[in-house]
C-alpha cells in the first residue's frame, strides 16, 4: 500500500472515531442504557451507519472498475457456522457487561478516557486466548 | 407513543454521529476496496509478536499496518472532537474496572472467534446485505440484552 492509502486510511478512521465521540457511543454508560431499553439512541446511530455505507457497499462495486487508489473491492463473505453463532452470543455477553465494544474501547482513548483502558486490555487479551486455542 | 420517551438525551447527535461514521468506513471503501471493521485489529496486531500460525496467516499479516493506521485515526477522530466539541474535561466511566475487564475480555474472545463486532458485522455486514451478519447482529443483541439487564437486576 502507498502513502495514499494510508492517509485515507486515517482520515476514514478519524471520521469513525469523531462520529463514535460525537454520538456518544464512547461513555459504556450510554450505551448499557440502550441495552437496558431506556434509550434507543445506539439504533440511530447504527442506523445513520448503515444507510451511508450500504450505498457505497451496493453502488460502487457496480458502478466502478475499481477503487479510486486501484486495488479491487473487498468482498469478506463470513459464513454462518458455529463460531460465528457461539462468537456472536460471547460478543454479547461481554458487551453487556462492559458497555464497550472493540472500536469505542480504541477511540474513548481519544477523548482522555483511561479507564477503557481496562476494557482494551481485557479484548487485546480476549483475542490472544481466541486465536492461541484456534487452529489456523 | 411519545417519541421523545425514547430518546431521553435527544436524538439528532445520534443520527449525525453514525452518518459520519458510515462516511467514514464508505470513504474507505470507495478509495481503498477495503472493509473497515474494527475487531481484527485485536488480532492483527498480535501477529507483530505472536509466532504461532493461527496469528501468522496473511488475512493478518498483510492487513495489520493498515488496520493500526485505522485504529490510530480512531484516537485522532476522538481527540478532535474532545479538543472541538467537548468542555475538554477528561471523559471518565462509572462502569467499574473490572466490569469493563470482564467484559472486555469475553467481548474480544467472542467478537474474533465470531468474525466480527458491532461495526464489523453490524455496519459492515449489514451493508453487505449479509445473511451471517444479520443473524450475528441479532445474537449479539440479544446476549447483550439479556446480560445487561440481568447485571441491572442483580446489582439493584
Amino acid at each position: 500500500m502507498k502513502a495514499a492509502h494510508y492517509l485515507v486510511v486515517l482520515i476514514a478512521g478519524a471520521l469513525f472515531g469523531f462520529g463514535l465521540s460525537y454520538s456518544t457511543m464512547v461513555r459504556p454508560e450510554v450505551v448499557l442504557g440502550f441495552l437496558k431499553f431506556q434509550d434507543w439512541g445506539l439504533m440511530l446511530v447504527m442506523g445513520g451507519a448503515v444507510a451511508v455505507t450500504v450505498l457505497a457497499y451496493q453502488f460502487a462495486p457496480r458502478l466502478m472498475r475499481a477503487p479510486l487508489l486501484g486495488g479491487r473491492f473487498d468482498t469478506k463473505a463470513i459464513p454462518w457456522n458455529r463460531d460465528t453463532a457461539v462468537g456472536a452470543a460471547l460478543f454479547g455477553v461481554g458487551w453487556g457487561i462492559a458497555g464497550v465494544c472493540p472500536g469505542p474501547a480504541i477511540a474513548g482513548l481519544g477523548t482522555g478516557n483511561w479507564d477503557l483502558l481496562w476494557a482494551l486490555g481485557g479484548m487485546a487479551l480476549g483475542a490472544l486466548v481466541q486465536g492461541w486455542r484456534a487452529k489456523a | 407513543m411519545d417519541i421523545s420517551s425514547l430518546f431521553p438525551f435527544g436524538w439528532s447527535h445520534y443520527l449525525v454521529g453514525g452518518l459520519i461514521i458510515g462516511l467514514g468506513v464508505a470513504l474507505l471503501f470507495v478509495f481503498t476496496g477495503l472493509v473497515g471493521g474494527m475487531s481484527s485489529v485485536y488480532s492483527s496486531t498480535w501477529s507483530y509478536l505472536v509466532k504461532r500460525p493461527f496469528f501468522q496467516q496473511a488475512k493478518f499479516t498483510q492487513s495489520r499496518a493498515w488496520r493500526l493506521v485505522y485504529a490510530a485515526g480512531l484516537i485522532v477522530g476522538a481527540l478532535v472532537w474532545w479538543l472541538a466539541f467537548s468542555d475538554g474535561t477528561a471523559q471518565h466511566t462509572g462502569v467499574p474496572a473490572w466490569q469493563l475487564a470482564v467484559g472486555g475480555f469475553i467481548a474480544g474472545y467472542g467478537a474474533r472467534l465470531g468474525n466480527g463486532c458491532t461495526s464489523g458485522h453490524g455496519i459492515c455486514g449489514l451493508s453487505s446485505l449479509s445473511l451471517p451478519s444479520l443473524g450475528a447482529v441479532l445474537t449479539f443483541m440479544a446476549t447483550a440484552f439479556l446480560t445487561a439487564n440481568l447485571f441491572a437486576w442483580v446489582q439493584a
